[in-house]
C-alpha cells in the first residue's frame, strides 16, 4: 500500500484529520529544509507538501512567490529537492511527501527520468499546478509507472463533468482549492466549501484535502469538519518571510522552525479536540 | 489510400491548431484548474462570434472607422534601389490608431468581452504598446481597465505609462521575479484567476493558453489578408518573401497566416539577438532556446538547464520576452518559416536606414525586420518581391535611440 493510502487509512481508523503543511524547499536557504521537515512531523504533520521553486509561479500569491525567489537565490533545483527528500527518508520512512510545483522543471528533466528519480528519492505524490489531465496523457502514466500518485486540483469553477474526468486520473487524494484566486488570498467560505465537497464525494471515494485560504486553527477546524485533510501553506511561509533575513541563517532557521512548529501544534490540537 | 491518410493529405497548414489547441506538440492549455472553465467559455465565444455576421460587421466597421484600416502597402522604392535587390513593400501598421498593429487585436477582444458581458478588462504590457491599445479601446467602451506592467518597464517606458493613465487605466507595477513582461503576464493571470466572474483578460500576443494563440492570430490576420489583396493590385502577383519581427509573434503571425498554405512564399521571422546570440544576452528562443512550458502553452523558451526561465535582453522592450507564440514553434519545426535574429546594433542601424531613405521612423521592434531585409533583399533578383511588416512607429523609441547614439536633450 502506498504511503499516502496507508496514512489516510490509519487516520480514518483513528477518526483524525490529516494536517498537511506546505513549505517551499530551500526557503529561505537550503540548510533549513531537512530539519524543518522533521520538525513539522514532530509538530503533528501527517503529510508534507514540499514546494519546488519555479521562476514563474503563476498560481501563487505574493507570499509563496517570494518563497520561490528566496530559494532560487541559492539555485535550488528539482534535483536538489529530490536529494533533500532522500536524506529525509534515511530516518523517516512513513510520512508521505507530495511535491507541489510547476511543469517546466519536470518537462526539462523528462517525465520518465523525473518519475524514476522522484520515486527512488521517496516522493509519494506529485501535484503539478499547471498541467490539467487533458495535457497529461503521457505524464500520468509515467508517474503511475513509478507508483507516484498524481494529485490534481479541483476548484470552485470545476464542473461536475470535469470533476469526474479529473477524479478518474487522480490517486492518493484530491486537493480542493477553496477560493477563486491564488494561494494565500482571501478567507474561504466554509459553507460554500462544504457544499462543493458534497459534490466531489458523489464522484470519488478518494480522500479530499482543502487548501488556499486556511490561515489559523479556527479555519483549520472549520475545514476539517468537512474534509479529510487540511493544507496550510502561506500562513507558514509568512513566518519564514518574517524571519528570513533578520538574523544569521543558523539563528533565523532555528526561529523559523520554532514558529512553524508552534502553529502546527496549535492546529493539530484544535483539529484533534 | 485509407480515410485517415486522405485526411492528412487534405489537411492544410492553415487548419491548425487542432480541436485541443495544439500546433503539433506546441500550444495546448497548461493552466491551474480554476482557469479551465473560463478558457472553455472563451473558446466557445470565440468560435461562435467568429461566424456571427453582426459581430464581424461591427469588427469591420471599427477597424475601418476607428483604427483606420486598410493600412497602406507602400513600395519603398528608394530603399529597394539602394539595397539593389528585391522590391520591398512595407505593410504600414505604424499608421494605425495608437501607432502599431496591437490595436487590431484589442479591438477584437474588447468586442468579444462586451458580447460575453464582462465589465472589467485586464492586460499585461512590456513596452506599453499593448497596454495603450487596451486602455484606448476600454476608454471607448467605458470599461474598467487594469494594466499590469513590470516595475523595470515602468521605469523605462514612463511616457506610455502616462498615456495609459490619461486613457483612464490603472497601471499596476509588478515587482516580482525579473520585474518585466513575463512577470506582468504572471500577475495578470493571477488577477484573472481571482476575478474570473466579471473580468476579461486581453492577452497582447499570440501566446498564452488556447484559444489565445489562435484568437490573437485571427484578429491580426487582417494584416496578411489585406497585404495579399494589395500586392495583387500593385504587382499582379504573390510576393516571394515575408519578413516580420518576433517577440511573442503577433504581428508576424498576422502577416504570415494568410500565406501559410502558399508554399512558394518564404517567411522570415526576425528575433532579437540583443548583444549577440553567443553572449546569452538576447531574446531569441526560436534561434537559441528549447521547448518548454510557460504561460499556458508549450513553446520554445529561454530557460536554464533546470527549467527556470532566464532573463532576456533586447534594445526593444516589445521583443524582450522569453517565450514565443506556439504556432511559430511549430512553423519552425516543420520548416515552413525561417527564424533568424539580428542584434541591437543592427536594429539600430535599420532604424536610421529607413528613416533616412524613406522618411519613415520605425519602432525599434520593426527595426529588427528592417535589419534583416537589408541582408535578404540584395540576395534576391530585382523582379522579386518582399513584403515587410512595419509593425509600429518609432516615436516612442526616440529617447532610447538618442541615448544609444550618445545624445542628450
Amino acid at each position: 500500500m502506498s504511503r499516502i493510502k496507508s496514512c489516510f487509512a490509519q487516520l480514518k481508523e483513528n477518526k483524525r484529520k490529516a494536517l498537511v503543511p506546505y513549505v517551499a524547499a530551500g526557503d529561505p536557504n537550503p540548510e533549513i529544509t531537512l530539519d524543518l521537515m522533521h520538525a513539522m512531523v514532530q509538530a503533528g504533520a501527517d503529510i508534507i507538501e514540499l514546494g519546488v521553486p519555479f521562476s514563474d509561479p503563476m498560481a501563487d500569491g505574493p507570499v509563496i512567490q517570494k518563497a520561490s525567489e528566496r530559494a532560487l537565490i541559492y539555485g535550488t533545483s528539482l534535483t536538489d529537492v529530490l536529494s533533500v527528500i532522500k536524506q529525509f527518508r534515511e530516518t523517516n520512512d512513513s510520512t508521505p511527501i507530495v511535491l507541489m510545483g510547476y511543469l517546466n522543471p519536470i518537462e526539462v528533466m523528462g517525465y520518465e527520468v523525473f518519475a524514476k528519480a522522484a520515486s527512488e528519492s521517496g516522493v509519494d505524490g506529485v501535484l503539478t499546478v499547471d498541467i490539467p489531465p487533458e495535457e497529461a496523457q503521457v505524464y500520468i502514466p509515467a508517474l503511475k509507472q513509478y507508483e507516484l500518485d498524481p494529485i490534481f486540483l479541483l476548484s470552485p469553477t470545476t464542473t461536475k463533468e470535469r470533476m469526474k474526468l479529473i477524479c478518474h486520473y487522480a490517486s492518493g487524494f484530491i486537493y480542493y482549492v477553496a477560493v477563486k484566486g491564488v494561494t494565500g488570498t482571501s478567507a474561504l467560505d466554509t459553507i460554500e466549501v462544504a457544499s462543493r465537497l458534497e459534490m466531489i464525494k458523489e464522484v470519488t471515494d478518494l480522500p479530499i484535502g482543502v487548501g488556499f485560504g486556511i490561515k489559523n486553527a479556527a479555519t483549520a477546524v472549520a475545514v476539517g469538519q468537512v474534509s479529510d485533510a487540511v493544507v496550510v501553506g502561506s500562513a507558514l511561509v509568512n513566518l519564514v518571510e518574517q524571519n528570513a533575513h533578520a538574523l544569521s541563517n543558523a539563528e533565523g532557521n532555528k526561529k523559523i522552525i520554532k514558529e512553524i512548529s508552534q502553529v502546527l501544534v496549535s492546529m493539530r490540537s484544535a483539529l484533534d479536540a | 489510400m485509407t480515410m485517415q491518410k486522405q485526411d492528412q493529405v487534405d489537411k492544410k497548414l492553415s487548419d491548425m491548431p487542432d480541436e485541443t489547441g495544439h500546433f503539433g506538440q506546441y500550444g495546448g492549455i497548461f493552466v491551474p484548474e480554476t482557469l479551465m472553465e473560463p478558457l472553455k467559455e472563451l473558446k466557445e465565444a470565440y468560435i461562435h462570434y467568429f461566424q456571427e455576421p453582426d459581430f464581424l460587421a461591427e469588427l469591420d466597421s471599427d477597424l475601418a472607422n476607428y483604427v483606420g484600416r486598410p493600412s497602406p502597402l507602400y513600395y519603398a522604392e528608394r530603399w529597394s534601389l539602394e539595397l539593389g535587390g528585391a522590391k520591398i513593400y512595407l505593410k504600414r501598421e505604424d499608421l494605425n490608431h495608437t501607432g502599431a498593429h496591437k490595436v487590431n487585436n484589442t479591438i477584437g477582444q474588447m468586442l468579444l468581452a462586451k458580447r460575453m458581458g464582462k465589465t472589467r478588462i485586464i492586460a499585461e504590457t512590456g513596452a506599453g504598446q499593448h497596454g495603450v491599445a487596451t486602455a484606448t479601446v476600454a476608454a471607448r467602451l467605458g470599461l474598467e481597465c487594469v494594466v499590469y506592467m513590470g516595475a523595470e518597464d515602468i521605469q523605462r517606458q514612463a511616457l506610455n505609462v502616462y498615456r495609459m493613465k490619461l486613457l483612464g487605466a490603472r497601471v499596476v507595477s509588478v515587482g516580482s521575479g525579473s520585474r518585466t513582461l513575463k512577470d506582468a503576464l504572471n500577475e495578470a493571470m493571477r488577477d484573472w484567476v481571482t476575478n474570473i466572474d466579471n473580468t476579461f483578460y486581453i492577452i497582447g500576443t499570440a501566446a498564452g493558453p488556447h484559444p489565445y494563440p489562435a484568437m490573437v492570430r485571427d484578429f491580426q490576420a487582417i494584416i496578411g489578408r489585406e497585404a495579399k489583396q494589395q500586392i495583387m493590385v500593385h504587382e499582379g502577383r504573390m510576393p516571394d518573401a515575408l519578413v516580420a519581427c518576433i517577440g511573442g509573434g503577433s504581428n508576424a503571425i498576422g502577416l504570415f497566416y494568410p500565406f501559410v498554405d502558399d508554399m512558394d512564399v518564404s517567411m522570415y521571422g526576425v528575433e532579437a539577438a540583443g548583444h549577440g546570440l553567443e553572449t546569452g544576452e538576447h531574446a531569441a528562443p526560436l534561434c537559441a532556446g528549447k521547448p518548454g512550458v510557460l504561460h499556458g502553452n508549450r513553446t520554445y523558451l529561454m530557460e536554464d538547464r533546470h527549467g527556470q526561465i532566464i532573463p532576456t535582453h533586447s534594445v526593444s522592450a516589445g521583443l524582450d520576452y522569453p517565450g514565443v507564440g506556439p504556432e511559430h514553434s511549430w512553423l519552425k519545426d516543420i520548416g515552413r518559416a525561417n527564424y533568424v535574429a539580428v542584434s541591437d546594433e543592427e536594429a539600430l542601424k535599420g532604424f536610421h536606414d529607413l528613416t533616412l531613405t524613406e522618411g519613415i521612423m520605425p519602432a525599434l521592434e520593426s527595426s529588427h525586420a528592417i535589419a534583416y531585409v537589408t541582408k535578404l533583399a540584395p540576395t534576391m533578383d530585382k523582379e522579386q518581391i518582399i513584403i515587410m511588416n512595419l509593425s509600429g512607429r518609432g516615436d516612442k523609441d526616440i529617447h532610447t535611440v538618442a541615448t544609444l547614439d550618445g545624445i542628450e536633450f
